[in-house]
């Protein structure tokens, strides 16, 4: 195989690592926020929730700047379109992503209830809002984008984005994914939290683990439906135009052709289902480091569920069809990838040792801190 | 059928991403400098074992998490707003311009923010030397940070590493090397580095003058001061010598830049005697300055480090960019047509003769009939390649005064630091408080030389995005002007309480002095240790 289609895959496959990764780690610390208020009645119990994910959330959260950074480098086209075509919810995405660390850092350095009490609504809202959004965008990305391009690249969009927010699929993955945040938010508050707010957070997330299994399945019916995009032809090694070049169909149901050709890839949305199952049960029998890593599995197996379903389209365009973006015509370049790949391969084993090595240090029970800590949130 | 690019839009994008940058630049100096102070001041506890080394530590490291929690979130912004409002230029430079942005996520911004959680809360978990060496890593973290982000910027202030190539119609990224070792973007990385360094010191300083003058915490105050009066001295000496070294690498590679930096608009061929101008008040319209001092003979050696470089002024440099509009507007013409039909190799071959001013080209669009380069005949296109040609003069009028108040800052903060840094070392500071009234009142000014700076580097690179390649005009995202509107109020809202929460918190802990929720002896003896504790006490890192 041409080493240029190989990079190409390669960091298809990592992008779909970056997305996995943000979506339990930030997600985690997300449902958290989202809980907050609901697991803590009280001042003492909010700020021991707080501290659990305390050490780590501006760790996780680099994922979310990482992802970003490596959408923009490694797939170009991919970033200026999507970023520029969901702008409004883009922007109230980033709204709640900035408003999330300033509510860490700030809430309890005034003691004023009122003052506290409005941040805790500030986590609800930056908690609940991103992970929809983050879930409402796949969604869409699975229905097909309204854009096209002009013959220099920039790209040109055609639906408000009300329709981005608020249509059935949307919603649903954006409630699936809010349901998968508040799970794994829910495990790391049993694992690291004492009662009562480790048993408030076991019911919480083994409840939303049974709602995300719904929502997944539901959506499944409604994919098999829904109109997907066939990639007629299209050179997996060619330049990286969007313009021009591809020729690509939309039809009803097609998002279940590649498991139509590969029945094997139907372990993928098992994995899922069997992740949040078995994941609600071993939280429902305390056992929250295995509930963990289950929700971790689920993720994987949703989002890879997607990714199999879509193979080779990234973003497919509903409005020229040819134009949609592909892993074959939406990438960086050769040298580019490779130097990317490079850099990769040194950098993440050396984020996992460290973040690794952090969790460690930090691990075990979060008490209720000391009012006057200096040294918590 | 493309659509015409609306130029309220591209202003508005403009005035978006400027109000977001400036403001994100509020708090990357502070983390930048603070972190390395933090960790000069908790490498003497280590060495010395003294614990009020620790508890200064502990305490200025309390106002360096309300910093950085604010310099984390804007720069998030930074990051997104590449693609949400300049998917143009997203598009055209991602492949080369994304890769340092990326490399910054890998390599130094997972280290700062997963180690400064450690640091914030690992004090009683691990030894004090695995702690310092965490402090360092989460410095370390943030100027690397700094750095690629730098070499980013560098490439749109003078892009190298890069090849434009027509099949994908972006800049392939061709180079690492030339990439990373951009001249702009090194001597850059450490003036803007340093810059943060001189911003943490009087940061550090003034607020330690402020002790001093009100008598609490005198130990710490005084040390404190010391450390951040010397830290000053290095800092801003490095920071105007490498302002100096920039402003050399700019003469060659952006000289309409220092051109309107300085406010030359006619070539001076005496170059031994070109004055260079101490006060002036341009006027781009008329061409000219209405008002100017200037000294003799400084001029050329101060920019060029020679005596005899000519230094081009403004309208020379407008004349020298005629030429380069009418090809470029042919290279944009035959590289529109080869994107119609990639067989048409006639076209190729004319774009690849007049590729080296495509980017006037684009610059050209604005001008052109219906924004078509095509509707640019013999009649309008004299008239184009004038408005095209004066189109590459920045607005002088603020990189004079921008580039002139930063440098003045800079010299004043020199002044401060050096009295500040004598009497302190011989141990009379508290002799001055007409000093430490000064220091305290200074604390504003790194900030104000720090975005004076920016503006001085980003207003002075317009009318581009790419220096020559691309421009601001075409580079933004084809939004409606409604977008923008809602996101613009919501920016001025979000960043306008920001601000409010940030400074009430700050003068808040900052008045409240070290641990002052603990210890009640605000007037404690300079030099003594902590409440109840011989300051020789070895500290105690016994796990809780």
């Amino acid at each position: 195989m041409d080493l240029y289609i190989g990079l190409k895959v390669l960091w298809w496959v990592l992008l779909g690592v970056l997305l996995m990764g943000l979506a339990i780690m930030v997600g985690m610390d997300m449902g958290v926020g989202t809980l907050l208020r609901f697991v803590g009645k009280n001042d003492g119990e909010r700020r021991q929730a707080l501290n659990v994910v305390g050490p780590h959330w501006d760790g996780n959260q680099v994922w979310f700047i990482l992802g970003g950074g490596a959408i923009f480098a490694a797939w170009p086209t991919l970033y200026a379109t999507s970023f520029s075509v969901f702008y409004i919810v883009m922007i109230l995405l980033l709204f709640s992503m900035i408003l999330r660390p300033v509510a860490f850092e700030y809430r309890s350095k005034v003691a004023a209830s009122k003052w506290r009490e409005s941040w805790d609504w500030v986590f609800l809202v930056s908690g609940f809002l991103p992970m929809f959004i983050y879930g409402a965008a796949i969604g869409n990305i699975l229905e097909g984008v309204g854009f096209h391009f002009g013959w220099d690249g920039q790209y040109y969009q055609t639906e408000s984005f009300i329709w981005y927010l608020l249509n059935p699929f949307a919603i649903l993955s954006g409630l699936l994914a809010v349901s998968m945040s508040v799970y794994q938010g829910g495990a790391m508050l049993m694992l690291r939290g004492t009662d009562p707010i480790a048993s408030r957070a076991r019911n919480y997330a083994s409840t939303a683990g049974i709602i995300a299994i719904v929502l997944f399945i539901i959506g499944g019916f409604m994919i098999s439906g829904m109109t997907g995009y066939t990639l007629i032809s299209g050179d997996p090694g060619m330049p990286a135009n969007a313009v021009s070049g591809q020729v690509v169909h939309a039809v009803s149901g097609a998002w279940l052709d590649n498991y139509a050709a590969h029945p094997i890839l139907w372990i993928i949305p098992l994995l899922a289902i069997a992740g949040m199952l078995l994941g609600a049960l071993m939280l429902r029998a305390n056992k929250p480091i295995l509930g963990w890593w289950l929700g971790a599995v689920a993720w994987i197996g949703i989002l890879g569920t997607v990714a199999a379903s879509m193979f080779p389209f990234l973003m497919p365009s509903s409005e020229n069809l040819n134009q949609s973006l592909t892993i074959w015509n939406a990438s960086g370049s050769r040298y580019n990838l490779i130097w990317m790949t490079i850099f990769t391969a040194i950098f993440v084993p050396t984020i996992l040792a460290y973040t690794t090595w952090c969790f460690r240090v930090m691990r075990g029970k979060v008490n209720p801190p000391n009012p006057a800590d200096d040294h918590a949130y | 059928m493309d659509m015409l690019i609306n130029p309220t839009v591209v202003e508005l994008s403009r005035l978006q991403f400027a109000l977001t940058a400036l403001y994100h630049f509020l708090f990357v100096p502070l983390t930048l400098g603070l972190s390395f102070l933090l960790a000069t001041m908790e490498s003497v506890y280590v060495i010395t074992g003294k614990p009020i080394y620790k508890e200064m530590t502990q305490f200025w490291g309390k106002l360096f998490a309300i910093n950085f929690a604010l310099g984390v979130a804007t720069g998030l912004t930074m990051e997104f707003e590449f693609g949400t409002n300049w998917s143009m230029y997203s598009h055209f430079v991602g492949d080369i311009f994304g890769t340092p942005l990326a490399i910054e996520g890998l390599m130094a911004f997972f280290m700062e923010s997963t180690f400064v959680g450690v640091m914030f809360f690992g004090w009683d978990r691990i030894s004090a030397k695995a702690h310092l060496v965490v402090t360092y890593l989460v410095a370390l973290g943030s100027n690397l940070s700094a750095l690629w982000i730098l070499i980013a910027n560098g490439f749109m202030q003078d892009p190298r590493g890069g090849t434009f190539d027509p099949n994908t119609m972006r800049l392939e990224f061709s180079s690492f090397v030339q990439l990373i070792f951009n001249e702009d973007a090194q001597a850059k990385f450490v003036h803007t580095s340093i810059a943060g360094f001189v911003t943490g010191s009087m940061f550090v300083m003034g607020i330690s003058a402020f002790y001093l003058l009100t008598n609490k915490r005198k130990d710490i105050a005084l040390r404190s001061f010391r450390i951040a009066a010397v830290f000053g001295v290095i800092s801003t000496i490095g920071v105007v010598t490498l302002g100096d070294a920039l402003g050399f690498i700019d003469a060659k590679a952006q000289p309409m830049k220092v051109a309107a930096m300085e406010a030359i608009w006619n070539t001076d061929y005496n170059t031994a005697s070109a004055p260079w101008n101490l006060i002036a008040f341009p006027d781009k319209a008329a061409g000219k300055n209405l008002f100017e001092i200037g000294i003799p003979y400084v001029l050329t050696p101060l920019l060029t480090h020679s005596e005899d470089t000519v230094i081009p002024g403004i309208h020379q440099l407008v004349d020298e960019a005629k030429p380069k509009v009418v090809s470029g507007i042919k290279a944009m013409i035959a590289l529109k047509e080869y994107n119609h039909d990639h067989s048409n190799v006639q076209a190729l071959a004319t774009f690849k003769q007049y590729q080296a001013d495509m980017g006037y080209g684009f610059l050209a669009m604005q001008y052109a009939p219906d924004q078509d380069l095509k509707k640019v005949d013999a009649s309008n296109l004299a008239s184009v390649v004038d408005k095209t040609a004066h189109e590459t003069v920045p607005n002088v009028w603020v990189e004079f005064w921008a580039f002139r108040i930063m440098v003045a800052f800079g010299f004043i903060m020199l002044a401060i630091f050096a009295f500040a840094a004598y009497f302190s070392l011989k141990n009379e500071i508290e002799k001055h408080p007409l000093l430490l009234k000064v220091a305290l009142w200074s604390i504003p000014l790194p900030w104000f030389a720090c975005e004076f700076g920016w503006i001085t580097a980003e207003n002075g690179r317009q009318p581009w995005t790419v220096y020559n390649m691309l421009p601001t005009f075409v580079s933004a995202s084809s939004h409606s002007v409604g977008y923008m509107i809602f996101s613009l109020i919501g920016f001025v809202l979000l960043y306008s309480s920001f601000i409010a929460a940030e400074m009430y918190l700050m003068f808040k802990y900052a008045r409240l002095g070290p641990q002052s929720s603990h210890h009640g002896h605000d007037n404690a003896p300079a030099g003594g240790g902590m409440a109840g504790q011989p300051a020789f006490a070895k500290p105690s890192l016994a796990k809780k």
